[in-house]
């Protein structure tokens, strides 16, 4: 399993666009991908799950994969973050 | 006398129709056959999906591309693996029957949605519960509520109409309607609202208060509802109502005219378009031409690029359907906020700065060769013209140029017909290409003015930050300067110019844009009557006798002002 811890720095957060974002990339691995933000681990290949999380602007968050694509995964979704969803 | 909230306006008079939604039963019962009870799941997604995706076609076709997203988005809540997993695993843990499976577990999403107070959350909650009932209805066999064929002319009082209930509304038999839920930002209502049925929502405890075969006068602006109403009432409405159609039949006279001036000036009102089935719009609303077909809609939506065969039918579907009138047609315009998943593009943290437009056509060639190839091919079949789009510099313009030759030559190569004498153009929406418009006039047929880029750019706001949104302001004197400008460079050159922005369909802006001798304005195609209109009372040459002192005001609030006032004085 590879993880990754991460801040949120967009304005929105994992909301709309952003978690629209994300789960089309996390879709196109093969890894189980979740994310984890205080005591809530949800399927990071869903978009309800995930906006669930309420994961606004410098909510800590990990996102762990498990699979052939872990590492991959990891290092995209996490670029993805740092990128700020292009905001 | 009842009070909503007016979701879209119009006045109407009718009979109520009460709509109470076949109840789904919602009895837990339980199972003793787990995979059977899976297996019914199982098929009633399939046919919800399969009726969702009816309903995205249909809106896609009567109503419009952007309003079809909104089933798009339910199709994909019925492949989201948190929640249809959540109803199985509900079936196989709890052995209870799939109808109350679903109706708990949307039940918990939609309670997280609600308690998040933002509107968009609010909207993801009514999504779902549009899905999942139609789900619950699916397993259950029922439908959701139908009118009779002898019920026609109502106005459907109900506690709620989903989006999809609005998106089949049968507009020959409900003049409007009235529900206790929703709000004017919610999906029902921008249906509502451009299915152009009067509607009123956020009335409580509205089963009680309305009846069935009540007399209503429904006042979609103002959002009240009157109940069974006196004479002078009814008197009272007519009167607002025969206002507000006149204006409505005011501007529908100006349906076959010219768009002249008060003192003979004529120009040219076009109309936008994202896909070739809002053409339709344009004629009905009798533009004298598409100014601007945004054809980054044909690559959006789907999984792989659209194929030159396909790109072309879609032109020159579009080009022979305007009869000869002109059609600009701009080349891909992807990258920035428009997103297209095959085409892989690396997230920006300026996006708007970023790969884009004729800067993504211009280093993928092949994509951008083949529109060229098919805009060229569909030039045979009607006036079709080319705009590039976020031209900063001539070499830019002639790189793209040098590639549109290339293109012509292949297709002779090949024997294919096409328009040798095919106007060009390009887009001036980066400061740069304003400011050196003289250049760049010498090297294309017309500009288009793009104001929603250009004003952003020019005044460096970022119009999704809401801190700063007050300073994207399209009367700002230096964006205002900078676009006369141009119209001179290009008449100077002597080539014409349009604007296709926002900004066109101002009626404050117009009689500025008249005064600087704009030749074409292209605005959504349900504006193109109202501006013609606004165009027919106005006189170019009193406003261009005004138009230095405009120029030499600081502020743009006392421009807007002062275009506000001279609005009022010449047009009511």
């Amino acid at each position: 399993m590879t993880s990754i811890s991460t801040k949120l720095l967009n304005e929105s957060g994992l909301h709309a666009r952003p978690a629209h974002l994300f789960v089309t990339t996390a879709q196109k691995y093969q890894s189980t991908i979740h994310v984890i933000k205080d005591d809530k681990k949800v399927d990071g290949k869903s978009i309800l799950a995930i906006l669930t999380l309420g994961a606004s602007k410098n909510a800590d968050i990990v996102i762990e994969a498990q699979g052939d694509d872990e590492k991959e995964a990891v290092t995209e979704l996490g670029a993805l973050i740092e990128s700020n969803f292009g905001e | 006398m009842v009070r909503g909230i007016g979701i879209s306006p119009g006045i109407i008079f009718g009979k109520a129709k009460t709509m109470i939604k076949n109840q789904v039963n919602l009895e837990k019962k339980n199972i003793e056959d787990r995979n059977e009870e899976i297996d019914r799941l199982v098929h009633a997604i399939a046919s919800s999906k399969q009726q969702i995706n009816e309903i995205a076609i249909k809106t896609r076709a009567t109503i419009g591309e952007s309003e079809a997203k909104i089933f798009e988005a339910h199709e994909l809540i019925l492949e989201d693996a948190t929640l249809i997993d959540g109803i199985k695993d509900k079936i196989n843990e709890e052995m209870v029957n799939a109808e109350y499976a679903v109706s708990v577990v949307a039940k918990q999403f939609m309670d997280i949605f609600d308690s998040m107070d933002d509107a968009y959350m609010k909207e993801k909650s009514a999504d779902i519960k549009d899905v999942s009932d139609r789900i619950i209805r699916n397993l259950l066999g029922i439908e959701a509520w139908h009118l009779a064929d002898n019920e026609d002319k109502v106005i459907i009082v109900a506690e709620d109409l989903t989006p999809s209930d609005t998106a089949l509304l049968d507009k020959n038999k409900v003049l409007g309607f009235v529900t206790a839920v929703g709000g004017k930002t919610s999906h029902t209502a921008i249906l509502a609202r451009i299915l152009e049925i009067p509607a009123i929502s956020g009335i409580q405890g509205i089963m009680e208060k309305l009846h069935d075969g009540d007399d209503l006068i429904l006042d979609g602006q103002e959002g009240i509802v009157i109940v069974n109403p006196s004479p002078d009432d009814i008197h009272d409405y007519q009167e607002k109502k025969k206002v507000y159609d006149n204006q409505l039949l005011l501007y529908k006279k100006y349906l076959n005219k010219p768009s002249i001036t008060k003192d003979g000036k004529e120009v040219e009102i076009f109309a936008n378009i994202g896909l070739p089935d809002d053409t339709d719009k344009v004629i009905a609303n009798g533009a004298e031409g598409i100014g601007l077909f945004r054809t980054e809609f044909l690559f959006m939506n789907r999984k792989n690029l659209p194929t030159e065969q396909e790109q072309y039918e879609a032109y020159k579907d579009v080009a022979t359907r305007l009869k000869g009138k002109p059609v600009v047609i701009r080349t891909l315009d992807i990258g920035g906020d428009k997103e297209v998943d095959y085409l892989h593009l690396q997230a920006e943290l300026n996006p708007f700065l970023g790969y884009r437009a004729i800067r993504l056509c211009l280093d993928r060639k092949e994509i951008f060769m083949t529109q060229l190839r098919a805009l060229l091919r569909a030039s045979a079949y009607g006036n079709i013209k080319i705009m590039f789009p976020m031209i900063s510099s001539v070499h830019e313009l002639r790189e793209a140029k040098q590639m549109l030759q290339e293109a012509k030559k292949a297709l002779e190569n090949e024997g294919i017909l096409y328009n040798d004498t095919i106007e060009l153009g390009m887009m001036i929406e980066v400061p740069s290409a304003a400011m050196m418009s003289d250049l760049l006039a010498k090297e294309v047929d017309f500009f288009s003015i793009g104001t929603n880029d250009l004003i952003q750019y020019m005044v460096a706001v970022d119009r999704g930050n809401e801190k700063i949104a007050h300073l994207y302001h399209e009367f700002n004197p230096g964006v205002l300067r900078m676009i006369k400008m141009v119209i001179d460079n290009a008449h100077e050159a002597n080539i014409w110019v349009g604007m296709c922005g926002e900004a066109a369909a101002n009626p404050y802006m117009l009689p500025l844009l008249l005064a600087m001798g704009l030749d074409e304005f292209s605005v959504c195609p349900s504006a193109v009557l109202e501006l013609r209109y606004i165009m027919s009372k106005l006189s170019v040459d009193d406003i261009k006798s005004k138009l230095d002192t405009i120029l030499m005001m600081a502020e743009e609030h006392a421009i807007e002002k002062y275009m506000e006032e001279y609005y009022d004085k010449h047009i009511n």
